[in-house]
């Protein structure tokens, strides 16, 4: 028999499943294309996959639909408890950076869905990128609870709650080119106001001709290549490896400019080739920089030295090339 | 030469360390591997999230934590703020 408590517990369970409905699939593709971001959001709360009992494992999630569908999707066959934890709907990694995925709301959230009751175990499985946030020794104090963590990727984790072991490789982070080319959407969606801004200035101030095509050229070099090509291009530093295939992007509309205007004198042609050459790999660089924050392994103080090293250089580079753009119109 | 990232903040007293693993088993990078008692064998490679310092009983760890993200430190700057926060941000 059933004691009121766990009739009442078993209530706040919510069932789910590993199915990925079309609804679920459009919501990834705005997710992905970053519309409406912070709105991709699941209910907090104790969710029930499969027919789980009291000895069933118990894994630990964040509210946004791309990290709970990649969970749910990962255990289709398996009995298990998802507990949803409020990180506003943000993904894991990012909310434990934030503290949002983090000891005191999965210890909050443990006490609130009545965990104790539902499981007679004590251990949660986290997601390793979730360690950031989570003190484990801290989360065993305040709930009872010790938590585990699993692997990095919920595409081992069947295997490892078979195995009940993880090897090196599901613990490392990998960053490939699929991780990188799929943020190409989302990095493109977030310079498009800014870029629109500076289109409609430079066509009020009359240079939009000058700079249009080096501005295009840096866009496509920063926020599509240099996503796809990051780990063969040259040097460690994001700014540099921007520069440097800036410089290359420019070569094109360099090319071009020596061949269209044959007529015109030769410092009018190298003004006009080092204005291309400054405006495209500053912009490029700038925007290479900024990936940064989509990588799984820049650190905070290398980013700030990168800042202080090279921003100045690239406002410099840029400013050169827009004066020279200008002087060409006027001249 | 155009390497930011070969020194970092990250720091760890072996004295204080009593063989636990954990900072091993949260390290998404493989910084540390334990033989006994842990020991550093990729410090470059720290990319500064914290998950070590943080889940480390002894407090032998100790790192500024922060995200690495070059966006949101600019525009905390350009704002006047100290402390970085992608609220406004990329990630999601």
């Amino acid at each position: 028999m059933l004691s009121a408590t766990t009739v009442a517990v078993q209530k706040t369970v919510k069932p789910t499943s590993g199915l990925i409905t079309w609804a679920n699939r459009w919501d990834h593709i705005l997710a992905r294309l970053g519309v409406r971001r912070g709105n991709h959001r699941v209910e907090p709360g104790l969710y029930s996959i499969g027919h789980p009992d009291h000895d069933s494992p118990v894994l630990v999630s964040a509210n946004y639909t791309l990290s709970f569908d990649a969970l749910r999707f990962s255990l289709v066959g398996a009995d298990a408890y998802i507990l949803v934890l409020d990180t506003k709907g943000i993904n894991v990694w990012c909310a434990a950076g934030k503290g949002t995925f983090g000891t005191d709301e999965l210890v909050q959230r443990v006490k609130g869905t009545g965990l104790l009751n539902v499981v007679d175990h004590r251990t949660l499985i986290l997601p390793q990128l979730g360690a950031p946030g989570v003190s484990a020794h801290e989360v065993r104090e305040r709930s009872g609870f010790r938590v585990k963590y699993g692997p990095v990727r919920a595409q081992d984790l069947q295997e490892y709650l078979l195995q009940g072991r993880i090897t090196p490789e599901m613990r490392r982070v990998r960053f490939g080119v699929a991780d990188r080319a799929v943020l190409i959407p989302v990095e493109a969606a977030h310079i498009l106001v800014p870029l629109l801004v500076v289109v409609t200035v430079l066509k009020l101030t009359g240079v939009v001709n000058q700079i249009f095509n080096p501005a295009v050229a840096a866009v496509v070099a920063g926020i599509v290549l240099f996503p796809l090509l990051l780990p063969w291009i040259p040097t460690r530093d994001f700014s540099t490896k921007g520069f440097i295939l800036g410089a290359v992007a420019a070569l094109p509309l360099i090319f071009r400019d020596v061949l269209s205007i044959p007529q015109i004198t030769w410092w009018r042609v190298s003004a006009q080739v080092l204005s291309t050459l400054l405006l495209v790999s500053s912009i490029t660089a700038y925007l290479s920089l900024n990936f940064t924050g989509s990588t799984t392994f820049t650190s905070r103080s290398g980013v700030r030295r990168e800042i202080f090293r090279y921003v100045p250089v690239m406002a410099v580079t840029f400013m050169i090339g827009l004066v020279l753009a200008v002087l060409l119109r006027i001249f | 030469m155009f390497d930011s990232y070969r020194v970092n903040t990250l720091e760890y007293d072996p004295k204080l360390c009593n063989g636990c693993a954990r900072c091993s088993t949260v390290c998404p990078h493989g910084v540390f591997t334990v033989n006994g008692i842990a020991e550093i064998i990729n410090l470059e490679a720290c990319m500064e999230c914290g998950a070590c310092q943080l889940n480390c009983p002894q407090r032998a760890i100790r790192v500024d934590s922060g995200v690495g993200c070059a966006a949101a430190m600019i525009w905390s700057a350009l704002r006047g703020r100290k402390e970085t926060s992608c609220s406004s941000c990329c990630c999601g």
